[in-house]
C-alpha cells in the first residue's frame, strides 16, 4: 500500500468520524419527535399527509402490526416498479423510446430495488426511460432506505422502552425519515455532484462527431435481415467506419445522491459510479465514499443516544471500523500487487502512474480509491463500484464476497446493517452467557429463548439462501450458462451474485449473465427474503424486548461498551461469516488465487 | 390489516409524487440556473459543432494523436450509450491475448521505443468512457505523436504538462491527462494537420 493510500483511508476515517455525532443526535431528535426547527418547519406539510393517510401521529403500533405495515408499503413499491417498467413505452418522458421491460427483468429490478438491493440486470441506458428512472426507481432508492431507517428504529426503541405494548408509528416514521432526514441530505449533495459535472437533464442523446474515426467489425446480413454465416458457421462481419459518438444523457445527478446515501447502489448507467457523468472526479468519488458509510455510521451514534448511553453507539461503530479497516487495507494491497501474468508493460507505481491492476479502473481513481470504495461499498450494503469487481485479483476480489458474507452488518445498509449488527450483538451476550453460566442480557434486557429463536432466523436465513441458491445454480445447465469467465473464477461469479442478492448488496461480478429468466426470478427471491426474513425476526425482537422489564445493573453484568464486548462482537461475526462461508471461498478465490501466483 | 391499506397506499403515492417527480425536478432547476453547463455534460464545441464532452474518453488510432484507455464496450470501443468493462478475470486467457494484442500496436506504432508500457494503456477501464490517462501513459507516447505530427519533441513534452492534472486538491484521485483535451490543443497547434 502506497502512503497516500494510507493517508486517503485515514482521511476518510477522521471526517467520517467526525459527522458521525451531528448527524446521530439530529436523526435522533427526528425520530422521537422532538420539536426542533426541522419538525416544526414541517409540521404542516406532515399533518396533511396524515390525515390524508388517514393516520393519528399520536397511535402507535405493536411489533406485529409495524412489520405488516413494511411488508404492504414495500409490496406497494414492487407492484408499482414493476407496471412503471412494463408500461414506460406508452408513458411521457422516453425520448429514447425505451422499450417495455420483460416481465422477469422487471420483476428482478422491481424485488431488487424495494429490497434495497439494487442488483442490476439491465444496463440503465439502453433499458429504462426518465420517467421509470425517477419514478420506479429513485422512489425506491428512498423509500428502502426508508425502509431499513425505520425498521432499526424501532428495534432500538424495543432496546429503549420497557413494559411496553408499541414500538412506534410506521406512516410517521416513514414520514419522518424521508422528508427531514433522506431528502435535506440528497438535494445538497445532488446539487454538488451537478457542480463537478454530473449531468442533470431531460434532454434526449447527444450525437457528437469524433476527432478519429472508428472502425469496427459488424455482422454482415443476408437479404432477410439474418445474420450470415461461413461454411463453419462463424459470423461473417464486415468492417464499419463510425465517426459519431452518442452520449447517453438523463436526471443522473438526483438518483445519484441517494443511491449512495441510502445504500442503494443502482446506477443511472451501466457502469455504474466508474461512468464519467455518474462519478466525475476525485472530489465526488470521496464524498460518494462518504455518503455511504454516513447515515449508518450515524445511526450507532443514534442508537447510543436513544438507549440512553452513547458508549454503546460507540462501541458498536468500534467494531465496524476495526473490521472495515482491516479489510481495506487487504483490498488495496492486493490490487496494487497487479497480474503477474503480463510481460513488457509496467505495473510499478509511481509518481506518473497508480500502476498494479488496471483493468476494469479508471484512471482518475487508480488503486487506492478503486480497493477503498470497493471494501465501502460492499461492508455497507451499497453495491455501487467505481471498477469492476469481477476484474479484481483473485483475493482482491475476495474482499468484497467476504464484506457482504459477514451479513452486510459493517456498516451495512442504512438501518439494516445496525439492526443486523445488534442481531450479532445479542448472539455475542448470548455466547458469552454460555460461557460464564449466566442469564444473557443486553442494555437492560434479559435476552431469552424467544429472541434468541428470532436471532438465529435472522442470522441464518441468509447463508441458507446463498449457499442453496448457488448450489442449484451451477448444478443447473440455464445456471451454468451465465458464467463468464472460465474455471475456479466462473464459481465466484455466481457465489458473488447469491451472496451480492441475499444480503442485499447488490454489486457484481458482472460478467455473469444474469438477465435470463433463471437468474432473474432466484436472485429475486434471494432478494425478498434475504430482506423480509430478517426485518421480520428483528421485528419481533423489538417487540418482545419493548414488552420486557428492565433489570438492573449488577456486578455480574457483562458491560457491552468496552474493548472486550468490541473484541467479542467482532469475534462472532467472523466466526458465524467463516464457518458458513470457508468452503466455498475455497473453492473459488482462493484456488484462483493459488493458480495465479504459480511459478511466479 | 384493513386499518393499514388506506395509509399504505395514500402514503405510497404521496412520498413518490415527492421524491421521485418533485425532487429531481428540484435538482434540475437548481443545476440549470447555476451549473448549466455541468448538467448539459460538459460538451466541447469546435467551429460550431460539437466534438465530444470533456468527461467522455474518445476512440483514438490514429499516431498523431495521443491514445487513450482500450475501451471493452459493444459493438465499438467509447460507445457513450452502453458502459462497462471487460469484467475478464485476471486468470482468463482472453485478457492475456488482449494485452498482448495492445502491446504489439504499440510496439508497431513506435518502433523505437523500448520502454515498458503502463499498464493504464493496455488495459480496459471500468466505464469503457475513461477520458484520463495517466502521466506515464501520456509520456509514452510523446515521440509517436511528435514524429507523426512532425513537431519537435519539446514542443509535445510543453503540452502534455500543460494537460497533466495533479491529484484534485493536491490529494485525491490519481494525477492524469484528459486525452481529448490534449488532442483539441495538438490539433489547435498546427490546424492544417486536421483530417
Amino acid at each position: 500500500m502506497t502512503s497516500h493510500a494510507w493517508l486517503l483511508l485515514g482521511l476518510f476515517l477522521l471526517v467520517l468520524l467526525a459527522l458521525v455525532k451531528p448527524l446521530g443526535i439530529y436523526i435522533a431528535d427526528v425520530m422521537e419527535g422532538r420539536p426542533t426547527w426541522a419538525l416544526r418547519m414541517g409540521s404542516s406539510i406532515e399533518s396533511v399527509i396524515y390525515r390524508l393517510c388517514g393516520v393519528r401521529k399520536d397511535e402507535e403500533m405493536g411489533w406485529l402490526h409495524y412489520a405488516l405495515a413494511i411488508v404492504l408499503f414495500n409490496g406497494l413499491g414492487v407492484l408499482a416498479v414493476y407496471a412503471l417498467q412494463r408500461f414506460q413505452l406508452w408513458l411521457p418522458l422516453n425520448p429514447q423510446q425505451m422499450a417495455n421491460v420483460s416481465p422477469d427483468s422487471a420483476f428482478n429490478t422491481a424485488v431488487s430495488f424495494v429490497t434495497n438491493t439494487n442488483w442490476q440486470g439491465y444496463a440503465g441506458e439502453s433499458t429504462m426511460s426518465y420517467l421509470t428512472q425517477m419514478l420506479a426507481l429513485t422512489v425506491q432508492n428512498f423509500l428502502s432506505a426508508a425502509t431499513g431507517i425505520v425498521v432499526v428504529i424501532a428495534l432500538i426503541r424495543g432496546f429503549a422502552r420497557h413494559t411496553a405494548q408499541s414500538i412506534g408509528n410506521a406512516w410517521v416514521d416513514l414520514t419522518r425519515i424521508t422528508l427531514y432526514v433522506l431528502l435535506p441530505l440528497a438535494l445538497v449533495f445532488a446539487v454538488f455532484l451537478v457542480s463537478q459535472g454530473v449531468i442533470q437533464n431531460f434532454a434526449a442523446y447527444q450525437e457528437v462527431e469524433t476527432l478519429d474515426v472508428t472502425t469496427y467489425e459488424q455482422p454482415k446480413l443476408d437479404v432477410a435481415g439474418q445474420p450470415l454465416k461461413d461454411d463453419q458457421g462463424n459470423l461473417v462481419t464486415e468492417p464499419v467506419a463510425t465517426q459519431t459518438q452518442t452520449l447517453a444523457m438523463g436526471p443522473v445527478a438526483s438518483q445519484e445522491a441517494i443511491k449512495m446515501l441510502g445504500t442503494n447502489g443502482g446506477g443511472f448507467f451501466n457502469a455504474n459510479s466508474a461512468h464519467p457523468f455518474e462519478n466525475p472526479t476525485p472530489l465526488t468519488n470521496f464524498f460518494q465514499m462518504l455518503s455511504i458509510f454516513l447515515i449508518p455510521g450515524a445511526l450507532c451514534y443514534t442508537f447510543g443516544r436513544m438507549v440512553g448511553d452513547t458508549r454503546q453507539g460507540w462501541a458498536v461503530l468500534a467494531a465496524m471500523t476495526v473490521l472495515f479497516a482491516v479489510m481495506a487495507v487487504a483490498a488495496i494491497t492486493f490490487e496494487q500487487q497487479g497480474n503477474p501474468l503480463f510481460t513488457g508493460v509496467d505495473q510499478a507505481a509511481n509518481a506518473t502512474q497508480a500502476g498494479g491492476n488496471m483493468e476494469g479502473k479508471e484512471t482518475r481513481f487508480g488503486i487506492a480509491d478503486s480497493g477503498l470504495f470497493a471494501t465501502i461499498t460492499t461492508a455497507a450494503s451499497c453495491g455501487a463500484v467505481i471498477a469492476m469487481h469481477d476484474s479484481f485479483t483473485p483475493l482482491g476480489g475476495m474482499v468484497p464476497l467476504v464484506m457482504m458474507q459477514l451479513g452486510e452488518v459493517v456498516f451495512g445498509g442504512v438501518g439494516s446493517g445496525l439492526y443486523g449488527m445488534l442481531v450479532f450483538a445479542i448472539m455475542a451476550v448470548f455466547i458469552a452467557g454460555l460461557m460464564i453460566g449466566r442469564t444473557p442480557e443486553y442494555l437492560g434486557k434479559k435476552i431469552e429463548a424467544y429472541e434468541m429463536k428470532m436471532t438465529s432466523i435472522a442470522i441464518l436465513v441468509t447463508p441458507l439462501l446463498v449457499l442453496a441458491g448457488t448450489a442449484i445454480a451451477v448444478m443447473t445447465a440455464s445456471g451454468q450458462a451465465g458464467i463468464f469467465n472460465p474455471g475456479a473464477h466462473g464459481f465466484s461469479e455466481v457465489l458473488y451474485a447469491f451472496t451480492s442478492a441475499g444480503n442485499n448488496n447488490g454489486s457484481a461480478f458482472a460478467g455473469l449473465g444474469a438477465n435470463t429468466p433463471f437468474y432473474n426470478v432466484m436472485l429475486a427471491i434471494a432478494m425478498w427474503f434475504g430482506r423480509l426474513a430478517v426485518i421480520v425476526p428483528v421485528l419481533a425482537i423489538a417487540g418482545s424486548l419493548a414488552a420486557k422489564k428492565r433489570i438492573a445493573v449488577t456486578a455480574g453484568t457483562l458491560p457491552t461498551h468496552g474493548p472486550l464486548f468490541v473484541t467479542l462482537l467482532i469475534g462472532t461475526v467472523l466466526l458465524v461469516g467463516l464457518l458458513n462461508y470457508v468452503p466455498a471461498l475455497a473453492l473459488g478465490p482462493v484456488v484462483e488465487h493459488l493458480m495465479l501466483w504459480s511459478g511466479h | 390489516m384493513r386499518t393499514l391499506i388506506r395509509p399504505a397506499i395514500t402514503l405510497f403515492i404521496l412520498l413518490s409524487i415527492v421524491t421521485g417527480l418533485l425532487y429531481p425536478l428540484l435538482v434540475t432547476g437548481i443545476s440549470q440556473a447555476l451549473f448549466p453547463e455541468q448538467a448539459a455534460g460538459n460538451l466541447i464545441e469546435r467551429d460550431g459543432k460539437r466534438v465530444g464532452s470533456r468527461l467522455i474518453g474518445q476512440n483514438f488510432t490514429d499516431p498523431k494523436y495521443f491514445w487513450g484507455r482500450p475501451s471493452a464496450t459493444s459493438p465499438y470501443p467509447n460507445n457513450a450509450a452502453a458502459s462497462g468493462g471487460s469484467n475478464l478475470g485476471p486468470l482468463n486467457p482472453a485478457l492475456k491475448v488482449a494485452v498482448e494484442s495492445r502491446v504489439k500496436t504499440l510496439c508497431e506504432a513506435d518502433s523505437g521505443n523500448v520502454t515498458p508500457i503502463p499498464i493504464d494503456l493496455v488495459t480496459a477501464s471500468a466505464s469503457g468512457l475513461d477520458p484520463h490517462i495517466s502521466p506515464a501513459a501520456a509520456d509514452y507516447q510523446i515521440g509517436r505523436v511528435a514524429r507523426a505530427r512532425g513537431l519537435a519533441l519539446e514542443v509535445v513534452q510543453a503540452l502534455v504538462a500543460q494537460y497533466t492534472e495533479d491529484r484534485q486538491w493536491g490529494f485525491f484521485g490519481e494525477p492524469r491527462v484528459n486525452v481529448l483535451a490534449l488532442n483539441l490543443a495538438l490539433d489547435r497547434l498546427r490546424p492544417e494537420s486536421r483530417p
